[in-house]
């Protein structure tokens, strides 16, 4: 049974008078365990796909089965919930939040976890897990400002796995990194997605992290025009151990480079 | 999502900025402050008044001769001529009334040797200090043969006493000079104090008889100071009315010409005015508490614009409109019950500090307290409600896409 399963979904926006056709009839379906990298133009609708295949949004028309639920007639607290148990973000810009310790932000979903209580030793040792999981269990209590971009993405995963969602929604998550640091990053999605099964799905626009992927979605004026599987999938892990080692990895002062960081100075 | 995790969450926010929380709560505190000071300034004046008409005595009422408006020719009180020894005799037949007397007032000035001092000189009757309930400091007050017999003799106050013969002198069986005549002292009352508005010490008591034959030629008295048995003087002071007004021959519409007032009605009219007072103050003090919680909403506000990422970022990660509407309302409640707390501290502080420094009596009393941080938790939910609910409307597309 896939785990996504889309049909006919259709998005109209309204921007004053004019009327924009984000989505036009798409259709997919993603099996469990697949690492479908969606590509295509800006402007194609990729950017709505994911919102709505995100439970942020809702289609104007068509359905949306996710993990054997119609989510696409869904209430807004209802959606809170399936984001909050079913889906994993991770977004271009991280958005940790400033003046929070690493830890504490990964246990953050945890606050929002509807019926689910958990105790605080409880989440304090999941968020642990998942900061182990992306190789920052020695970070935990670093501040986003203390840590590089890479560090920062890093933990932004960690944030996303620690409710143990169904699938992992990645929106350009390697669009402020470098080369290198885009490698790593892309080394946690393959290896979340071989060793642990999770289903994942990357935005992007460039084709050679797409083809990081088993699979490729291209989107043109809000529908798929090429859904493929991707033949010769790149492994990070290989291409890390190529490329020469990382310089020290020098963690940045609190106060020289303001990173990006939500809420500001709140 | 519980109340307890909204909470987590609502400080973990706020300690994220510590400046901005202290600033925003400060308005809170100086707001709430203000106001519990006042109210402690005004109910310590007030209940000062209050211990003032217990130490004097309840059940007094006083008669004036006079009315102060008669025929409508308002007259000064005392002018009048219509009180006499008599009345006062009268009075002692009225059910409830416990001691009675007359008084007489003058105004001269004193002198003991090299001294001398101007004063009051109040000719009363021997039950004056049971009615006042006042203590001898020195010596013994005048005795019936004293009044009958118009002696010269006197009771010094203890402002009087200290100015003519030095403090800590009992100058009992000493001569002073009143209008040239010698008058004996027989003692010195304890010293009462200020009313209020006058002080009770500067004084010099004297039979009442005395001054009207010997200092001032007169038949009439201006007063007479009534003692009722119990505190209830209503009906004593109606009495005492009734049987002036037969004994003046007052017919059915004619004016009273003289003035019954009991020690309530005289207290009453100063409680008012004080009650009068703190209600200002507190009202001038909860403009600054209104103001306190508009700058709480303005915060909020730019604390809103300012986190829309962080909003939109929460609600992608599961958190539903009230979670952020619950969120942002306990992080205002929070600010302000926290300010609120502070301002009942630095109310307690300032109280301390107008009690110690300008000697300014106080109390607070503990509805005002309770009244202070429900107002500030009232305000919290108030000020906090607006900006909270535009954060939970936010929508989490364009709140991630926020710059």
């Amino acid at each position: 049974m896939p785990v996504i399963s889309i049909r006919d979904l259709v998005k109209t926006y309204h921007v004053g008078d004019i009327t924009v056709r984000a989505l036009r009839g798409a259709n997919l379906d993603v099996e469990p365990g697949e690492f479908v990298a969606v590509t295509g133009p800006s402007g194609s609708g990729k950017s709505t796909l994911m919102h709505i295949l995100g439970c942020l949004d809702r289609p104007t028309s068509g359905t949306y089965i996710l993990d054997g639920k119609d989510v696409s007639r869904m209430s807004k607290d209802e959606l809170a919930l399936i984001r909050n148990r079913k889906i994993g973000f991770v977004f271009q810009g991280f958005n940790l939040l400033s003046r929070t310790t690493a830890l504490d932000n990964v246990e953050l979903p945890m606050l929002y976890n509807g019926a689910e209580k958990l105790k605080t030793a409880e989440r304090h040792k999941r968020a642990m897990e998942a900061l182990k999981a992306v190789g920052l269990g020695e970070r935990f209590h670093h501040f986003p400002n203390q840590l590089s971009g890479g560090q920062q993405q890093r933990v932004a995963i960690a944030r996303a796995l620690v409710t143990r969602p169904t699938i992992l929604l990645a929106d350009e998550p390697t669009g402020n990194l470098d080369t290198r640091t885009s490698i790593e990053v892309m080394d946690i999605f393959q290896k979340l997605n071989i060793e642990r099964g999770i289903t994942v799905l990357l935005i992007t626009h460039e084709m050679d992290i797409a083809e990081y992927g088993t699979r490729l979605v291209r989107f043109r004026d809000g529908r798929i025009q090429i859904d493929q599987k991707i033949t010769n999938r790149r492994d990070a892990a290989k291409e890390l151990a190529a490329l020469p080692p990382p310089e020290p990895d020098v963690p940045v002062p609190a106060d020289e480079k303001p990173v990006e960081h939500i809420g500001g100075v709140v | 999502m519980s109340i307890i995790m909204t909470l987590l969450i609502a400080l973990k926010a706020l300690n994220r900025n510590k400046m901005r929380t202290m600033l925003t709560m400060l308005g809170m505190i100086i707001g709430v402050g203000a106001v519990i000071t006042m109210v402690a300034i005004g109910k310590g004046a007030q209940s000062t008044i209050e211990e003032q008409v217990k130490a004097a005595g309840t059940n007094m009422i006083s008669i004036n001769a006079g009315n102060f408006t008669q025929g409508g020719v308002r007259q000064g009180g005392g002018m009048s001529t219509t009180l006499t020894p008599d009345d006062a005799q009268a009075l002692r037949s009225v059910p409830g009334v416990q001691y009675v007397a007359a008084g007489v007032n003058s105004r001269a000035q004193l002198i003991a040797g090299n001294q001398n001092w101007s004063s009051q000189i109040q000719g009363t009757d021997v039950e004056f200090p049971l009615i006042k309930n006042w203590p001898q400091k020195y010596g013994s007050f005048f005795t019936p043969q004293d009044v009958a017999t118009a002696q010269k003799v006197c009771i010094l106050g203890q402002t009087v006493s200290d100015n003519l013969f030095g403090p800590d002198t009992d100058p009992t069986g000493q001569i002073i000079r009143i209008k040239n005549q010698p008058f004996k002292v027989l003692g010195v009352l304890a010293p009462k104090g200020s009313n209020g508005f006058q002080d009770q010490d500067d004084a010099v008591y004297a039979p009442y008889t005395t001054v009207q034959k010997k200092l001032q030629g007169i038949q009439h008295i201006n007063n007479i100071t009534v003692s009722a048995e119990t505190p209830e003087t209503a009906p004593v002071s109606a009495a005492i009315s009734e049987l002036l007004r037969t004994r003046h021959k007052l017919l059915g519409s004619d004016p009273d010409d003289f003035t019954v007032r009991t020690q309530e009605e005289m207290a009453s009219v100063r409680t008012e005015t004080t009650k009068t007072m703190t209600t200002l103050l507190a009202a001038i003090a909860g403009v600054s508490l209104l103001v306190g919680g508009i700058g709480i909403m303005n915060i909020m506000l730019v604390s809103v614009t300012e986190r829309t990422r962080e909003i939109g970022l929460r609600m992608a990660i599961g958190a539903r409109g009230k979670d952020v509407l619950m969120q942002f309302l306990v992080e205002a409640v929070v600010l302000s019950l926290f300010g609120g707390l502070l301002g009942i501290a630095m109310g307690y502080g300032l109280s301390a500090a107008a009690e110690n420094f300008l000697k300014w009596p106080t109390s607070i009393p503990p509805n005002a307290i309770g009244m202070a941080f429900g107002f500030a938790a009232a305000t919290g939910v108030f000020f906090g409600f607006y900006p909270a609910r535009k954060a939970a409307g936010l929508d989490p597309i364009e709140a991630l896409r926020f710059e």
